[in-house]
């Protein structure tokens, strides 16, 4: 495993382009492309203002900024560098922009979701959608690029639009049956949208592409309900993670619960292997204080981990959430199938420092990993069954059937990994600090062997 | 004082004699009242003056015979005088009873205070019960007090339950009541900020000043490289089929993937529906039983399995697929039945009883134990007979064994009597031998005899022939001159009969036909004579012949069981032959 020399970047916004090429970064109001293999500069675009967004559109062609205080997107061309394009949404300000999958279209939603504005690369063309809903996810593209499922609100109800994408014609327009929906994702093969209500009520709906109510699904009532909702690669499952820290699967055949992943604090399964993070300092006099140690530890990047095999009865550390507060720390959060859909992975809020591996075949428990510090981002490998996992400090974490490896990133300077993104490849991560970035090349020949 | 003794005397007078209590009191009581004046006036004197001896006397008198006593008086003709003798004697019994009295008096005051102390211990006790009573009752007033006051808890509880049910309800209802309003706020509030949106939309449509504008150098072509077209009908049109045509892929590519699933199943299916077939079919005559139970069923499945086992995957009606299925579920419903009554067999073959009984509620477990202890017990009584007998059986064989060894003895005591009998017999032959001789020496005898009878005959004849006056006659002379010829013969033969007697075996070979009669009856007579014994001579052989027939018999008896021997031999292979027989078949 190796690693490049560090760059700078901000606001961590970082992307490589989909064809695995280029690696564009912003460094304030600078947009930096290189390329991937060699890192060498290729194009360097100077933005009006400090980017807040950054984008590459599906060809990997263009590169969209948006400077949303401004209320203006730049758009770079990679092939004509001097290029240019600029949208300006003015006084009526701009809080989200992205592309079309076509890589053609902008799409702004404006401030206070008044409307989404779609802007035509190719005929300088503007057109207006209304009434967009402000929630977690209320728009989503199905991943063949042809249709746009967007939430609506009109009139006190919910509402899904179905555009194609193509021209943006209107397809479907259809109530949906939720008190506040919060959310909406396509099927990875197009054909299902899930729709899912706010966390008030356990509800979640599963639309055909024409509009048909295929099947609803709800676990229990009263009590804070979905919290994150996932499809697997092969449209099998839908993984439903709530504030009850349950993931429950339903299968695409009957939409019924098949199963359903409970996160316990007392391990006591046997078949699941419980990874525990020792930190291991290195030998410092005994004159010197516990803190002290601590600190130049966390500063100097002197401290060493591995992981140990804990055997059952683990028990893993939990944090009660404020019930007063509201968006209590409870509920799994997130969820991440991988590549082959053999694997979930889970976190549940209030067991901040797990992550947990379910085996999608046996519909267990396969493996546990206890950090030593609250869990920031995990990814899966988008070629193989291997997820990456930061933890906010200067060490990377890897999980494969094989086990479990913790890489101390050798870079100067505190480079404490917050995020994380694989290359399309499955070779390359790019590994997010605070301000910089560094790119770790998996030593494939190793992993094979 | 007299009083007191008075108040005394009935006492006493039970005492004495407690039959007669209920007659004597009276006469004395009327006599006291009667004697009462009497004893008033001489109260403060003594009780017997000059003047009234014969009164007290009388009364005296009177009193001892009211006492049971002799008189001490009697009254015979007007003389006064007093028998000393029986005053005496009245007096000592008086001294005696007395006496008496006093000891019963005694024996009644330690009874009384035996009595009275025990009153006092019951007294006591009875105060303690009652204050154990006291102290229970109040026990159980505070108990039932407390009852009491648990029950108002109780009722008192019940009535916060309702209280909070209804408060339950309400907050519910509030809670209901809220949220509609929350709602209808929510709304309204939504509704008014979608107005404001809009306001503020179209004033920012209005406002010239700062436009939304897009500022392209130039216009870059489409990703595919065709021109945009124009909304028609014919584009919404052309939507719609390419929606339902992804839909319409999907569902067909999903399809073919459950149609894959399937068939894969079915396969498994059929797999398992041809192994379970196999393994009915085997199972089959041993259940048969079961076979009757569900004959027409089997019957009827028979088929179906048949049918439906020719019926290949690809046959994916709605029939064959119900008949696949039901097939599938009767064989397995009988599988299953099978392998239950197999593990009930297991389990009453191996566990059995101790099993169940596991099942089975504590008692009859423990009732089990008991009678399985019980079984113990007796199997160790049986086991300890067991010993006993196979200890008493081991004297039988000593008894074979003395047996056997009898069987020795009698071997050798048969050896013994069997050279005996050879000794025997040889001495028999002598015997016989000496017989022949002595019978052959006999009728040499009685030949000679009868020779010299004639002889004398002859000569006799000759006698009184040469005497008579017939002398002339010719035969006699004849006879006479052989008579003579005989006597000197004779004479000389008798002069040479122990040379005869030896050597005439050879000569008497003519002689001897005549004369056996009377041999045979001179030769009984001749016996003792020659000093033989004819009774040993007759028992000698008897006993041989006895122990002959002992050793036949004895021989006798041992074939017959060797026989029997042999055919219980025989009978066993027989019977194993049999016995093979019967498990070849």
């Amino acid at each position: 495993m190796n690693f490049s020399e560090v760059f700078k970047q901000s606001n961590q916004l970082c992307k490589v382009s989909p064809d695995g090429k280029y690696l564009a970064t912003c460094v304030q109001y600078r947009l930096v492309v290189r390329d991937v293999s060699t890192l060498q500069i290729l194009q360097l675009y100077t933005c009006l203002d400090q980017i807040s967004h950054m984008d590459w559109s599906s060809d990997s062609l263009f590169i969209l900024c948006a400077m949303y205080k401004r209320g203006l997107v730049q758009v770079w061309s990679l092939e004509q560098p001097d290029w240019h394009c600029k949208i300006d949404e003015g006084s009526i300000g701009l809080v989200s922009s992205r592309w079309s999958p076509d890589g053609r279209h902008i799409l702004n939603t404006t401030e206070f979701h008044l409307r989404v504005t779609v802007w035509s690369l190719c005929t300088k063309a503007v057109s207006y959608i209304k009434y967009p809903k402000a929630c977690q996810k209320g728009i989503d593209f199905s991943r063949d690029g042809c249709y746009m499922a967007l939430a609506e609100r009109r009139d006190c109800k919910d509402y899904v639009s179905v555009f194609v994408c193509d021209d943006w014609h209107l397809l479907r327009h259809f109530e949906t049956e939720t008190q506040d929906l919060a959310g909406l994702e396509w099927s990875p093969n197009g054909c299902v949208l899930a729709v899912w209500d706010s966390c008030l009520e356990y509800k979640v709906l599963l639309y055909s592409l024409d509009g048909r109510l295929l099947s609803t699904y709800s676990a229990y009532e009263w009590s804070l309900g979905v919290k994150s909702v996932t499809w697997s690669p092969s449209s099998q499952f839908l993984a439903i993670g709530s504030y009850d820290e349950k993931v429950r699967i339903l299968n695409h055949i009957t939409w019924k619960k098949i199963a359903q992943f409970e996160h316990i604090a007392t391990i006591n399964n046997t078949k699941a292997v419980v990874y525990k993070e020792v930190e291991k300092r290195p030998a410092v006099g005994s004159d010197d204080l516990s803190l002290h140690n601590l600190t130049i530890g966390t500063t100097l990047f002197n401290t060493q981990s591995k992981y140990e095999i804990c055997p059952p009865p683990v028990q893993v550390p939990v944090v009660k959430p404020d019930p007063d507060r509201a968006n209590p720390k409870i509920g799994v959060s997130t969820l991440a199938f991988s590549s082959d859909s053999r694997y979930l992975a889970t976190k549940n809020d209030n067991m901040a420092s797990v992550v947990w591996v379910w085996d999608m075949q046996k519909m267990s428990l396969l493996a546990v990993l206890e950090q030593t510090s609250a869990v920031r981002c995990f990814q899966w490998d988008p070629r193989r069954p291997r997820l990456a996992l930061c933890t906010g400090n200067t060490k990377l974490y890897l999980w494969s059937p094989a086990g479990c490896v913790s890489v101390q990133v050798p870079t100067e300077g505190g480079f404490q990994v917050q995020s994380l993104n694989w290359h399309c490849s499955g070779d390359t991560l790019i590994l997010l600090g605070k301000d910089q970035l560094c790119l770790c090349y998996m030593d494939t020949d190793q992993e094979d062997k | 004082m007299p009083e007191s003794s008075l108040d005394i005397f009935p006492p006493k007078v039970k005492d004495i004699c407690g039959s007669s209590i209920e007659c004597r009191p009276s006469p004395l009581r009327q006599f006291s009242q009667s004697s009462l004046p009497l004893h008033r006036n001489n109260m403060l004197s003594t009780f017997c003056t000059e003047e009234n001896v014969q009164e007290c006397l009388s009364h005296i008198n009177q009193e001892v015979s009211s006492l049971g006593l002799p008189p001490v008086w009697m009254e015979s003709g007007g003389s006064s005088e007093m028998n000393v003798v029986a005053v005496l004697n009245c007096m000592y019994e008086l001294i005696q009873l007395h006496h008496r009295g006093l000891r019963t008096l005694e024996n009644m005051e330690v009874e009384q205070l035996k009595s009275s102390s025990n009153v006092d211990y019951l007294q006591l006790t009875s105060t303690q019960l009652k204050e154990q009573l006291e102290l229970s009752k109040r026990e159980n007033t505070g108990l039932l007090e407390r009852e009491r006051q648990l029950q108002l808890k109780v009722k008192s509880l019940q009535n916060c339950l309702k209280n909070e049910k209804e408060e339950l309800q309400k907050l519910q209802n509030i809670i209901a009541s809220r949220a509609s309003q929350y709602n209808h706020e929510m709304k309204r509030k939504e509704r008014e900020f979608n107005k404001l949106r809009e306001r503020l939309n179209q004033l920012l449509v209005d406002k010239k000043e700062k436009k939304q504008a897009i500022d392209v150098l130039n216009n870059i072509g489409r990703a595919d490289g065709k021109r945009s077209l124009w909304k028609t009908e014919k584009t919404e049109a052309k939507h719609e089929g390419m929606m339902y045509k992804t839909l319409l892929s999907d569902y067909d590519l999903r399809q073919r993937e459950l149609l894959l699933e399937n068939a894969e199943l079915k396969k498994v299916l059929q797999q398992m529906k041809k192994d379970m077939v196999s393994i009915l079919s085997s199972k089959k005559p041993t259940l048969k039983d079961n076979q009757q139970q569900d004959d027409d069923i089997q019957a009827d499945s028979e088929e179906e399995v048949f049918d439906s086992s020719k019926e290949s995957v690809e046959l994916y009606c709605v029939h064959a697929r119900e008949k696949l299925t039901n097939s599938i579920r009767l064989q397995w419903r009988r599988l299953k039945s099978h392998v239950e009554r197999l593990d009930n067999q297991v389990s009453l073959a191996q566990i059995g009883r101790s099993k169940n009984t596991d099942a089975v509620s504590q008692e009859t477990h423990e009732e089990e134990m008991d009678r399985l202890k019980l079984e113990i017990q007796q199997c160790k009584d049986f086991i300890q007979t067991q010993h006993q007998l196979l200890q008493q059986l081991s004297s039988p064989y000593d008894e074979e064994k003395s047996s056997l060894l009898s069987d020795c003895y009698m071997l050798q005591e048969k050896e013994r009597f069997r050279d005996e009998w050879k000794t025997l017999e040889e001495q028999r032959k002598i015997f016989e031998r000496e017989r022949r001789n002595f019978t052959e020496a006999a009728i040499r005898l009685s030949h000679e005899r009868k020779a010299f009878e004639d002889d004398r005959a002859t000569w006799l004849k000759h006698q009184f022939l040469n005497l008579s006056p017939f002398a002339d006659s010719k035969k006699p002379q004849m006879s006479k001159s052989k008579s003579a010829f005989l006597i000197s013969k004779t004479e000389a033969s008798a002069a040479s009969a122990p040379e005869n007697l030896i050597k005439r075996p050879s000569d008497t070979t003519s002689p001897t036909p005549r004369c056996v009669p009377l041999t045979s009856q001179s030769t009984a007579e001749l016996y003792p004579t020659l000093c033989l014994v004819p009774e040993n001579r007759s028992t000698k052989p008897k006993r041989l012949t006895e122990h002959v027939e002992e050793s036949s018999i004895f021989l006798n008896g041992n074939v017959p069981v060797q026989h029997k021997q042999w055919n219980g031999r025989e009978e066993h292979s027989s019977h194993t032959l049999t016995k093979e027989k019967t498990s070849s078949i």
